[in-house]
């Protein structure tokens, strides 16, 4: 079977389609969960995740609502253990992680359904998706990308300083607890792609790779979905372009290797920016009212000039006294702008 | 600047009152009977040595820190039926801001308007001039677009200045705004902190030195120990200090709370 031919098989096209949105959702819950400095946190509901699968394979019941139901918990006390930043909440996530893991793989044992099928939890599985988890995984996904995006000035807001949101009037705490209920629901959504032992990686990696080119946190929040999209299809694309070939690979780990193939590409370009920015940085500051633009300029600014040169776009911009100087050659002749 | 929503000036509006004002931190005593009230249009300087619990006086007149007793009024309401917050701004002494992902100074600035901004709306016009205006006013709009983790101290203090003068608040709450700022910088804060008075702001900074603040202060409030140590009228630095308001010593009870010297001039309004 060629690559293509792959494609229109329907399992695999399902499997494209969930890959696609999650994606996109996973990153974008975990910008605001890096922003948080929560990278683990998905981590931890993944774990605890774990024995919603359980139960739900036990109970004979939809794995994914037992899944929602559980990992919401798990959130909720995660945030709620951080809240209170007690010098033990550390050891009481711990024994919340590995009571979920334990539970969960137990829980399998009881039910006799054997370790391969919570396999495809834990490392996810193509073959697995059924049309009901496909129309869950859709409207999950879409409904935490608006909430991303949509909110994502009272999100930015509350995660970036919590005591400014506080006194703007916003309800801190549901926001918070609102962030981790949404990554409780991109860990399950993301189960069944990346698998629940990996999905952290998908929320974090993508952030990871994005910030080292960013500034600003709608540029960061944008990248990464962008990014998590590219490794997340492109990870489903090798592994099942590889089990051709006979092996047998799931499609988990190779969206994580995508995406941290990614990010040791792009670090090299990163290091680049950042010291070029050093370059710029030290600049003498002046307000704009105190230094207008159109003071004296004895040169023509160029190669050879000694103003810090910084590429922008199409043309070069001198720094001196405070401005970034920009030329422009228009129909009235030369003349700057500010930026 | 112009302010939206100017109400008329009903006594029961006052927009800061405290009374009895009892303040724990980790369950130790931190404010002890304060009672402050700041009337409309007033700019009030609070002073007084390290530790003294300024900032955890105007951390609880934000709301932030719970009041383990007394009744504090923001605008004439108690603080738990206060939801008027978009008239409110504060600049921490230090930003609690941890964000683990960039953001850029704009960004920063940018929340200072949300209390203006209704839920899923979009930026309107009025909102991205505010943000201009306060960026210009405290001379960062050059950096608009830079990463707040790359400023310096007194750059990234700016910032928070700014982002509470885009809210364009009628009570602002200032902690030690001018600590690490530059001379024409902090020139250019007063400047706009006197036309947010001349609008008719109401104004409350913490500040070890006043510098270029001190023609508009109106009032000065010292704190010793968690409790007022003084209330009058505005003291140079060298007063405050003079008078021992900063001597570090527990075994000062109320009843030897110090008065003002009155030997000491007190010119500085007329500056
Ligand atoms: N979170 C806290 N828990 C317990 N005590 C605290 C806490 N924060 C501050 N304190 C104590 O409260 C007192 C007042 O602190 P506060 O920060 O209000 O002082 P300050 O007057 O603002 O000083 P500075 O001039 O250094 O800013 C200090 O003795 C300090 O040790
Ligand atoms: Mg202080
Ligand atoms: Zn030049
Ligand atoms: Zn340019
Ligand atoms: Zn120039």
């Amino acid at each position: 079977m060629s690559l293509l031919e792959l494609f229109s098989v329907p399992f695999m096209q399902r499997a494209l389609i969930a890959a696609f949105l999650v994606g996109i959702a996973a990153p974008a819950v975990g910008t605001y969960i890096v922003q948080r400095r929560l990278a683990l946190m998905g981590d931890g509901i993944g774990h605890v995740a774990v024995t919603g699968v359980a139960i739900g394979l036990w109970t004979q019941t939809s794995p994914t609502w037992t899944a929602v139901v559980v990992a919401i918990a798990g959130a909720v006390v995660i945030e709620v253990v951080r809240e209170r930043g007690h010098a033990e909440g550390d050891v009481a996530l711990a024994m919340l992680f590995y009571g979920g893991l334990a539970g969960g793989v137990f829980v399998t044992g009881l039910a006799g359904t054997g370790a391969s099928r919570l396999q495809e939890f834990l490392f996810g599985s193509i073959l697995t998706i059924s049309v009901d988890d496909l129309l869950v995984t859709m409207a999950l996904s879409v409904v935490l990308i608006l909430i991303c995006v949509g909110l994502s000035p009272q999100l930015f807001a509350v995660s970036q300083d919590p005591d400014y949101a506080k006194v703007a009037g916003l309800p801190v705490r549901f926001y918070s607890i609102l962030v981790a209920v949404l990554a409780a629901l991109s860990v399950v959504i993301a189960m069944r792609t990346v698998g629940l032992l990996l999905v952290s990686a998908l929320m974090v990696v993508p952030v990871a790779i994005v910030q080292q080119l960013t500034r600003s946190f709608r540029m960061t929040l944008l990248g990464a979905m962008g990014a998590g999209l590219v490794a997340s299809v492109g990870g489903l694309v090798l592994a099942a372009a590889l089990s051709r070939t006979g092996a047998n690979v799931q499609p988990g780990p190779s969206i994580v290797l995508v995406a941290l193939a990614g990010f040791f590409l792009v670090w090299p370009i990163g290091a680049w920016l950042r010291r070029r920015r050093a370059l710029v940085a030290p600049f003498p500051e002046t307000s704009p009212e105190e230094n207008p633009v159109d003071e004296a300029h004895p040169h023509h600014h160029g190669e050879k000039c000694g103003h810090v040169a910084v590429e922008h776009g199409d043309h070069v911009d001198y720094i001196h006294d405070g401005h970034r100087h920009a030329a422009h050659v228009g129909a009235e002749g030369e003349h700057y702008d500010e930026h | 600047m112009t302010r939206s929503g100017t109400r008329s000036t009903v006594p029961a509006d006052v927009p800061v009152q405290l009374a009895h004002g009892d303040v724990a931190l980790s369950g130790r005593p931190v404010l002890r009977g304060v009672d402050l009230t700041v009337n409309r249009g007033e700019f009030v300087a609070l002073m007084g040595a390290n530790g003294s619990g300024k900032s955890t006086l105007v951390r609880t007149l934000v709301g932030l820190n719970p009041l383990s007793a007394g009744r504090l009024e923001l605008f004439g309401r108690g603080l738990g039926s206060f939801h008027d917050w978009s008239r409110v701004g504060y600049v921490p002494q230090r930003s609690t801001a941890t964000g683990g992902v960039p953001a850029s100074v704009w960004e920063v600035v940018a929340s200072g308007r949300l209390t203006h901004r209704k839920l899923l709306r979009p930026l309107r016009s009025a909102d991205r001039a505010a943000i201009r205006a306060a960026l210009e006013v405290v001379g960062m709009a050059a950096y608009a677009h830079r990463g707040v983790a790359q400023l310096s101290g007194g750059q990234h203090q700016r910032v928070l200045i700014a982002r509470a003068l885009a809210g364009r608040p009628e009570l602002l709450l200032l902690d030690e705004p001018t600590a690490g700022v530059d001379l024409p910088n902090q020139q250019a804060l007063a400047a706009a902190l006197g036309r947010l008075k001349d609008d008719g702001a109401t104004i409350v900074l913490v500040a070890h030195e006043l510098g270029p603040l001190a023609p508009l202060i109106d009032r000065a409030v010292v704190m010793r120990d968690g409790r007022k140590a003084y209330d009058g009228p505005p003291l140079s630095d060298a007063d405050v200090h003079a008078q021992g308001f900063d001597a570090g010593h527990v075994h000062c009870d109320d009843a030897q709370a110090p008065v003002p010297n009155p030997a000491v001039p007190t010119p500085l309004k007329e500056l």
